[in-house]
């Protein structure tokens, strides 16, 4: 069984469909790349998964583990495993980033049925992820990205990541706005997670991040669908010779 | 034009011997107060002041006044324990001072705290200027200072606070205005006077809490006075009983390089009125506000802050947030006016307020005037739900609905209490409103 199986998606924002039969399967250890250019409905497809207001998906089904994904509410899919590293992280003044951090933790767990962790239990579980990370404690200090740079937005992505665990990462352009150091660091916290029972799905732009995290496949989102796949050799031939032309095979 | 029939509010605030102090000068002052009062009676929607505030429903009520049991009621200390406070204290029960609950054994240098009944008992004149001002305030036809003027004419007692010029104060001194429950309903008055003199600092805690029913209406007018240099760090945390009217008039007057901070909790109350004016007098005088109004039920609280800019270099900054749940009503209006001369001023005023029910209600109405050059303003109002973004921030991580939006209520609410130097009232504040918050 897939992990993730993605059917026949069509999904709409504000009346217009952006989303037009996508269809695209996970397995369990694998890292996918969705390259494609603006306006393909790369942001589109990490929204739909993680169940944002405003995107109606009007056709097509997604199925995660064997249940149907679409028909849970945005917790209750975090709960199930599925992450969404935001292309803009959301500041949240007042919200201290520790505080935030183990009350998202604990109601995954209770909604899973398990034993909520108390302050001292988690600290010990936030800085063995801090080591693994290499991120400064400061960050925790802090509310929910106010003020961070936008480096230091990524990487609380990242580190919220280790933390939760997820099965299922979605890294929303996570690598736009970002220097190279910046990159590599986020590029070594997302290669750290990788595991066999851990899939990704790297939604981007750019090619670079794809020469810090190599993914096993790379899929080439243009006009809501997926028009080509193929392992990452495809990614520097897009380097090369750019978006246009794609899919010309396919194109009706 | 023949005159209405008087309010029952108006006629039962009336209906009461005017107290005698034997002071000529004061009870000339009580008489021209009363006789204002009695005059213009109440203001109605058409005042631009009580714009979004309606008396009619508080017009039709008799209140009584004078409790006679309001020396002997039980109150425990917990109505007004709050952690790290355990400093000079004065309480009064329902208008009247409290000796047995009040702290003043051991006051320390150059700090005066007394009833004022006491400080005219002694010497009346230091306070005749400021005592004689209410009746002067407005045209005497002018129904807006109504309660300003019936406090002026009925009230006997209240806060004499003075810090001695230079003495910087540690330990924070408490204020505590109780409503205890009577077998009526009852109205009572204070008047406060607070000097803190040439650089002298002060922090002050100001409560305002009661029992529940049966109503009360209470009057509190405060004058406070910043001599140069002088700083006060004032917090007031009002949470009345829900049957308590409450209207509050507080003018700071800050000299030169003066700095007053404020931080208010609005809470309780029934009908909740604070007219709440700074005066910034003197060259490089500064007056923070940090304030929260909280209505739920049908609760109708209305803030309004006036601050004048009157001197070269003077700073303000205002940040005021307000919730309203189930049917309430919050009413909100900054007005800051940086007067000829003012040069140099930098003013800044934001109200946020959150609506978490279709029955809520805030008005909002923030009003800039300036008169001066080289003046830097700010200011900005919005009314509004919780950001969607960060909602779904939130649920995507895996916190559900419902404790999603209690997260980023609280932290708007908390907001106005992040300068606040205490972290044990920082912590104990935030509890209290928290606690308000829908569960």
């Amino acid at each position: 069984m897939n992990m993730l199986k993605i059917e026949n998606l069509h999904a709409r924002v504000e009346g217009k469909e952006i989303l037009k039969g996508l269809s695209l399967s996970v397995n369990a250890g694998e890292v996918h790349a969705i390259m494609g250019p603006n306006g393909a409905g790369k942001s589109t497809l990490g929204n739909v998964l993680s169940g944002r207001d405003g995107y109606e998906v009007t056709a097509g089904t997604v199925t995660y583990n064997g249940i149907d994904l679409l028909a849970l509410e945005p917790e209750a899919r975090a709960a199930a495993g599925v992450f969404l590293a935001f292309q803009y992280p959301v500041e949240i003044p007042g919200v201290n980033n520790t505080y935030f951090l183990r009350a998202a933790f604990n109601a995954q767990r209770k909604a899973r049925g398990e034993k909520e962790f108390d302050s001292m239990q988690f600290l010990k579980l936030v800085r063995e992820k801090l080591k693994v990370m290499q991120i400064s404690d400061e960050l925790l200090h802090r509310a929910v990205n106010e003020g961070f740079s936008g480096g230091e937005k990524k990487r609380n992505e990242i580190f919220q990541m280790a933390v939760l665990e997820p099965q299922l990462a979605i890294l929303d352009e996570t690598d736009s706005g970002l220097d190279i150091d910046a990159l590599k660091h986020v590029a070594d916290g997302v290669n750290a997670l990788r595991s066999p029972e851990r899939a990704f799905l790297m939604i981007t732009h750019y090619q670079r991040l794809l020469d810090y995290v190599v993914p096993d496949f790379v899929h080439v989102l243009a006009d809501g669908r997926i028009v080509e796949s193929g392992d990452k050799s495809l990614a520097l031939k897009l380097e090369e010779h750019g978006y246009a032309g794609l899919g010309e095979g396919v194109a009706a | 034009m023949s005159q209405p029939a008087p309010l029952p509010l108006v006629e039962s605030l009336l209906d009461v011997p005017l107290p005698a102090s034997g002071i000529a000068w004061l009870d000339a002052a009580r008489h021209e107060s009363r006789a204002a009062f009695a005059a213009a009676g109440l203001p109605d929607t058409r005042v631009e002041a009580w714009k979004y505030t309606a008396l009619r429903a508080l017009g039709q009520r008799h209140f009584a006044r004078g409790d006679a049991a309001a020396a002997s009621r039980a109150i425990a200390a917990s109505t007004f324990a709050l952690p790290g406070v355990d400093g000079p204290r004065l309480v009064f029960v329902n208008g009247v001072f409290r000796a047995d609950l009040s702290a003043l054994d051991v006051l320390p240098a150059g700090l005066t705290l007394q009833p004022l009944s006491q400080a005219l008992h002694d010497d009346a004149e230091p306070l005749r200027f400021v005592l004689s001002r209410p009746a002067l305030i407005d045209d005497a036809r002018e129904a807006g200072d109504a309660f300003t003027r019936i406090n002026a004419a009925s009230a006997v007692d209240g806060v004499m606070l003075r810090v001695a010029a230079g003495m910087k104060l540690a330990a924070p001194v408490q204020l505590v205005f109780v409503g205890a429950a009577a077998d009526v309903e009852l109205a009572w008055h204070l008047r406060n006077v607070i000097e803190l003199g040439e650089g002298a600092e002060l922090n002050l805690i100001e409560q305002h809490v009661s029992d529940a029913a049966p109503a009360q209406l209470a009057t509190v007018v405060s004058d406070i006075e910043l001599r140069e240099g002088a700083r006060l760090q004032h917090t007031v945390l009002q949470n009345v009983a829900v049957a308590t009217s409450l209207i509050r008039r507080s003018s700071v007057r800050l000299h030169a390089r003066a700095h007053a901070t404020l931080h208010v909790l609005e809470l309780g109350g029934a009908l909740v009125r604070h007219d709440l004016r700074a005066e910034l007098v003197g060259d490089g005088a500064r007056f923070d506000t940090r304030g929260l109004f909280m209505p739920h039920g049908r609760q109708h609280i209305d803030t309004q802050l006036a601050i004048r800019h009157q001197a070269l270099n003077t700073t303000s900054t205002s940040t005021w947030r307000g919730v309203a749940n189930d049917r309430a009503r919050g009413v909100f209006r900054g007005a800051i006016v940086v007067a000829p001369g003012a040069d140099g001023s930098d003013a800044s005023l934001s109200n946020k307020n959150l609506l978490l029910s279709p029955g809520a209600e805030i008005d909002t109405k923030p009003e800039l005037e300036i008169y001066a050059d080289e003046v830097k303003a700010a200011h900005g109002a919005t009314v509004g739900q919780l950001d969607e973004r960060s909602l779904f921030y939130l649920r995507s991580r895996g916190i559900p609905l419902a404790e999603a939006r209690a997260l980023l209520t609280a932290a708007f609410c908390r907001a106005v209490l992040d300068d606040l130097p205490s972290e044990a009232l920082r912590e104990h504040l935030s509890g209290l409103l928290v606690a308000q918050l829908p569960a």
